[in-house]
């Protein structure tokens, strides 16, 4: 059995290939081109952590957006409330989701297979909920606005468009180093191992139960640094960052670019980052063609766009 | 707080705990016989309450309002079942992903259809109005509410319990290939169960839409809800989702009524106890 060391190394080429193109032609591009790549290079940390759960581990959660907003509203809440900076927005954006997601993981890790998805999609409304009703704290509908970015001791201000893209992309491939090296770890193995089978890895002596929760509690973590990000770029924070169609979007780009590739989530959420604002040029029916996809790529390419490239060799 | 408040609130929970029956049996049944999650369920909900709408607009009748907005999505739930879901027996993720994509294009259909200002249906004079009894004031359209609940339930516990199609659809949930080998033409069953379950979430949103209204972004809301109650009861389990249905009505009431603001947050509860607990729901099996 091949774990996937040859298609990961391809995959790493392919994926400093594409951060390398990004950081060069990124000077000549206009503003337009050069957000939606720093949208991208956000979403992709986003999908990347989810990759670590329904890749790595099997396990298809439908809540991610929940670790991804609560983040968020960590950043949006401290730094127009209390003018937090860098370093405290940061580590309480990342240390929130990652409570959360070990608070949720402890009700979730011990539900299987469907029940596990209804629990995440359940858990991912609860939050939902207190974003929208919790209107002392969150301002709910109207969303918390002029979140501001970090000042860093850079000789380039944070607030124009190519230093933040440059920031987002560093942030981004240290995410993608950081996932990488994890899920070439024995733990990362181990992962692969309770995905193939969890009895089998039981029997060997594993303790599952603490490896999936641990991947989900790490997962959650990551994707609280996605919404830190996302926060910082977007300057506003609402419902829609905890909303259902978010984790839904971000499953889809894990999906879309071959799940447990972590290139391949990061390559889907290109593709879905793209579409959205291609289509959203020409019209306002992005959920129908979103939902078009969705039954396109379970009929078309189940194993993603990369797994749909692979196809001959397996 | 005022026995008033006790007696009107459990009332409430319980009349909400009835809508909720009526979408989530649906689920779970469907769940039981095809091992799906359909995330598209909240939508048959929502769709119901607006071709329910639509009809009352048309003829102004509250019956026929119930009757189309059932057959209607029972139609829908054919469909999907016939021409998609069945090529996916035992993909969960192609599954979820798919029934996802169905959810996303209802809603953005329902937008398109029936714009984007909520609305309700005014329930017929025969149901409106209000009896007073002791300390509570119980509004009659919410006593129709449990009674068309029960009724349902019963009915449904008597066909799967003493009819011959419904040892069909429990031999069909409690092992699908022996039931196959046995004569049981398990693919026409789970088809008329998917229809079945549609058509009762749909029947559930047109008598929702008489009290919560029917708006874009329903389908989403309404969605976790039959989630957990199938989660708390157990999926596949019809007794189970007449307990969980109860339980999270009258949880979630209390706990919109004596903390507003934490609202979503009284469906943590029941979930985290119940998983604590019993990890397959109350009546759950493996």
């Amino acid at each position: 059995m091949r774990l996937g060391v040859p298609g990961s190394r391809r995959a790493i080429i392919l994926g400093v290939a594409a951060l390398a193109v990004a950081a060069v032609i990124a000077p000549a591009l206009p503003s337009y081109p050069l957000t939606l790549l720093t949208q991208v290079a956000i979403m992709a940390v986003l999908a990347m952590s989810l990759d670590l759960l329904l890749g790595y581990t099997g396990l298809a959660s439908l809540g991610h957006a929940a670790y991804f907003g609560t983040a968020a509203y960590a950043v949006g809440i401290l730094s127009t409330e209390r003018q937090a900076g860098f370093v405290t927005c940061l580590v309480a954006g990342v240390v929130l989701a990652t409570i959360t997601a070990a608070l949720f993981g402890l009700i979730a890790i011990r539900a299987t297979g469907q029940y596990f998805l209804m629990i995440t999609l359940a858990l991912g409304m609860v939050v939902w909920g207190l974003a929208f009703r919790w209107v002392s704290l969150t301002k709910g509908d109207n969303g918390i606005a002029g979140v501001p970015r970090p000042e860093l001791p850079l000789p380039w201000s944070l607030s124009a468009p190519l230093p933040f893209f440059y920031f987002a992309l560093v942030a981004a491939a240290l995410a993608w180093a950081a996932l990488g090296t994890l899920a070439r770890s024995p733990f990362g193995l181990t992962l692969k191992g309770i995905r193939e089978s969890e009895t089998r890895m039981r029997a060997l002596g594993y303790d599952v139960w603490l490896h999936k929760y641990l991947a989900f509690v790490i997962a959650g973590g990551f994707a609280g640094f996605a919404g830190v990000l996302w926060a910082w770029y977007n300057g506003f924070v609402s419902p829609v960052d905890v909303q259902l169609v978010t984790s839904v979007e971000t499953l889809l780009m894990v999906a879309l670019g071959g799940p447990g590739t972590l290139a391949g989530p990061a390559l889907g959420a290109a593709a879905i980052v793209f579409l959205k604002n291609f289509v959203s040029v020409y019209t306002k029916r992005w959920l129908l063609i979103l939902g078009a996809v969705y039954i396109g790529v379970i009929l078309f390419a189940p194993r993603g766009i990369l797994g749909a490239l692979r196809s001959p060799n397996r | 707080m005022t026995p008033e408040f006790w007696v009107t609130q459990t009332f409430n929970g319980l009349s909400y705990g009835a809508l909720l029956f009526l979408l989530a049996s649906g689920l779970s049944l469907i769940f039981g016989v095809m091992r799906v999650v359909n995330l598209a369920h909240g939508s048959y909900f929502m769709l119901g309450g607006y071709v329910g709408l639509s009809v009352v607009w048309r003829t102004g009748s509250f019956v026929l309002a119930l009757v189309a907005g059932a057959l209607a999505l029972a139609v829908v739930g054919i469909f999907m079942e016939r021409v998609f879901l069945r090529r996916l027996p035992g993909q969960t993720l192609g599954q979820v992903l798919m029934t996802i994509g169905f959810a996303l294009i209802f809603q953005d259909l329902a937008l398109l259809i029936w714009g984007g200002d909520p609305y309700s249906i005014r329930p017929p004079a025969l149901l409106s109005g209000v009896v007073t009894a002791g300390p509570g004031r119980f509004p009659v359209y919410r006593i129709f509410i449990v009674v068309v609940a029960v009724v349902i339930g019963a009915a449904l516990w008597l066909a799967l319990d003493r009819t011959r199609v419904g040892a069909m659809i429990r031999a069909a949930v409690d092992d699908p290939e022996m039931a196959q080998g046995v004569g049981i033409r398990v693919p026409r069953v789970s088809l008329g169960v998917f229809a079945l379950g549609a058509a009762l979430a749909a029947f559930g949103g047109v008598v929702g839409a008489g009290f919560l209204g029917v708006y874009p972004g329903l389908d989403i809301e309404i969605l976790p809800y039959a989630f957990v109650v199938v989660i708390v009861g157990g999926l596949g389990s019809l007794p189970g989702a007449m307990v969980g249905s109860l339980l999270v009505g009258l949880l979630d009431n209390f706990g919109k009524a004596l903390f507003p603001e934490l609202s979503y947050f009284t469906l943590f509860a029941p979930m985290a106890l119940i998983l604590a607990l019993k990890p397959t729901g109350l009546f759950g099996r493996t």
